[in-house]
């Protein structure tokens, strides 16, 4: 049973904890895909600015979370989504819209995207440093270790508080994401814009407010991606730009243009990360005696080793793009 | 004063001009058909009226106010409307969505238009949850139809209405327009069914090479023999 317990901990905490960031970014990335119909690099770097705003706020006012009882960080968390929605609809305005309004090919935003992704680097790095950082700069991180009542069981399920405020609000962002899509007038008309995006105009959906709040949107689900992910382990700069792959990954397998497909992508690209790192050997120990020698002797048994973990989404990805490239739920084609 | 009169537009796509001179009015409560040869800018004519086009010389009123080159959305506010001869609905979005997204700038105005359009359109109302993207040509036209009508336009632009369709539901497609006209909207639309359409129109105009050929009451166009020979094929 403490076999099950190490499963537990390895797989399905660490995949939730995965799944939900990357569901959490690549809602992002499908988003602006649907509407303005271009893979935005620069997203992971959003999600940096995100929790970037985050530590700067509370270091700033480092006791803020004291008084209510939970952590500054996410007190703050507000205050850098809505920073961090201005600052996308900042660059949308600067770099974007201009180019948008040259009709420019979708490639010539992807590029101007990677552009946005070393400046917004580059910037953080001249303020944050290149260290990393913890984001709990006054409170302490606390870590749950659930014993499981099983007789024999010596090992406890271990869940962190910032993970557990991960779940909590990667379902509240999912909910929220699929009541404003399915209810109001302006996620319908997102959706219609998608859609086709000439007769929403002449419905008299105005195009430029969609464009802006897709990227309120986008903005404020990167901020909660890179925060929570800094708070699980700790901020760095060029944190979330690795998390691109993946998150593209997530994107591509949900079908692009898709939302809830993204968040299932997610989950998808955790889980198999997870899967394919953890070594089947742990599970295989209690039969060991009933087991032929080489099974029984073979020291890891994990399918690739965790410094290779990156392949598994590049695998996915090339994967999806041959055999299905319009992903689970038929996003459109890139 | 007509309630759509357009005065010797000229216009086209980059530099190449389609549109050579073309007038045309129609009064309130009157169905305006176009008819031509393919390449006469019959669409094209539309579509400037819709300020999707640019117009380089002449001039487009509607109700005695200039309209010509403003943007689609004002358009939609002054209460004109446009049905695209393809693409003409949301595919992912249910029916009810997509007739919603016709009354976008008249939130006000959806549930009262909500009844009326599937008072005009029946089989709409059985199908308001269903993805506009599953549904037969026809419906489609409806659900297009209905979504142009959700923002209460005094007149409603249609782009080949029919294209496409069975003689069933072209017949039926027919007879809405004609209802739609009845309940007090100006029609202006453009047909290959030339016969069919002038049958029913108030005011035709016969387009070629960009410029009117014959502009008269249905009746006597679908009656001249010039027009007959040349248009209506004998």
């Amino acid at each position: 049973m403490n076999e099950l317990v190490f499963f537990i901990n390895n797989v399905v905490i660490a995949g939730c904890v995965a799944g939900s960031i990357y569901a959490i970014g690549a809602v992002g990335v499908t988003l602006i895909f649907s509407i303005m119909r271009f893979a935005h690099f620069a997203h992971g770097d959003m999600m940096t600015f995100g929790a970037f705003m985050v530590l700067l706020l509370t270091t700033l006012f480092p006791s803020a979370g004291a008084a209510i009882g939970i952590p500054t960080p996410l007190i703050m968390l507000p205050l850098a989504m809505a920073l961090t929605a201005l600052l996308a609809v900042g660059i949308d305005r600067a770099f974007y819209k201009p180019l948008r309004a040259h009709g420019v090919k979708p490639i010539v935003m992807v590029i101007a995207s990677l552009g946005v992704t070393l400046m917004l680097q580059g910037l953080i790095r001249l303020f944050a440093g290149t260290g990393g950082e913890s984001l709990y700069v006054d409170d302490r991180k606390e870590i749950f270790r659930l014993a499981l009542p099983i007789e024999g069981v010596r090992v406890p399920v271990v869940i962190t508080e910032p993970q557990l405020y991960l779940f909590a609000l990667t379902l509240i962002s999912v909910v929220a994401l699929h009541l404003f899509l399915s209810r109001s007038r302006l996620g319908k008309a997102m959706r219609a814009m998608s859609d086709n995006p000439s007769l929403a105009q002449a419905s008299g959906i105005n195009t430029n407010t969609i464009v802006a709040v897709t990227w309120v949107i986008a903005g404020g689900l990167a901020a909660i991606a890179g925060t929570l992910l800094s708070l699980d382990v700790t901020f760095k700069p060029d944190l979330s730009f690795f998390l691109l792959l993946p998150i593209f990954a997530a994107a591509i397998v949900g079908g692009v243009g898709h939302p809830y497909g993204a968040i299932a992508g997610g989950f998808v690209v955790g889980f198999a990360e997870t899967l394919a790192v953890f070594n089947w050997g742990i599970l295989l120990r209690p039969f060991r005696d009933s087991l032929p020698d080489w099974l029984a002797q073979a020291g890891n048994l994990a399918f690739v080793g965790t410094e290779y973990k990156i392949v598994v989404p590049f695998f996915i990805l090339v994967a999806i793009l041959v055999w299905r490239p319009t992903g689970i739920f038929k996003g459109k084609v890139i | 004063m007509p309630l759509l009169d357009a005065r010797d537009v000229h216009g086209g796509y980059g530099g190449m001009n389609i549109l050579n001179g073309v007038d045309m009015a129609i009064e309130a409560n009157e169905i305006g058909v176009i008819v031509g040869p393919n390449g006469a800018g019959k669409s094209t004519m539309l579509k400037a009226v819709f300020g999707l086009l640019h117009v380089s010389q002449g001039e487009i009123l509607l109700r005695g106010e200039p309209i010509h080159n403003l943007p689609p959305n004002r358009l939609v506010q002054k209460g004109m409307g446009f049905v695209p001869q393809e693409y003409n609905v949301f595919p992912s979005l249910s029916v009810k969505e997509n007739l919603e997204m016709g009354a976008y700038l008249k939130p006000g105005n959806v549930k009262r238009m909500l009844s009326r359009v599937y008072e005009f359109f029946p089989p709409l109302y059985d199908k308001r949850h269903q993805p506009a993207g599953e549904l037969s040509g026809g419906q489609r036209q409806m659900v297009a139809m209905g979504r142009a009508l959700m923002a209460e336009p005094e007149v409603l632009l249609l782009d080949e209405p029919t294209a496409g369709l069975s003689p069933l539901y072209m017949n039926e497609i027919f007879e809405r327009v004609k209802e739609v006209n009845a309940a007090g909207v100006g029609i202006l639309m453009v047909e290959q069914n030339a016969k069919q359409a002038l049958a029913i129109a108030d005011k035709g105009f016969v387009l070629a090479a960009g410029q009117n050929r014959f502009t008269d009451t249905g009746a006597a166009l679908l009656a001249d023999p010039d027009v007959a020979k040349s248009f209506l094929g004998g």
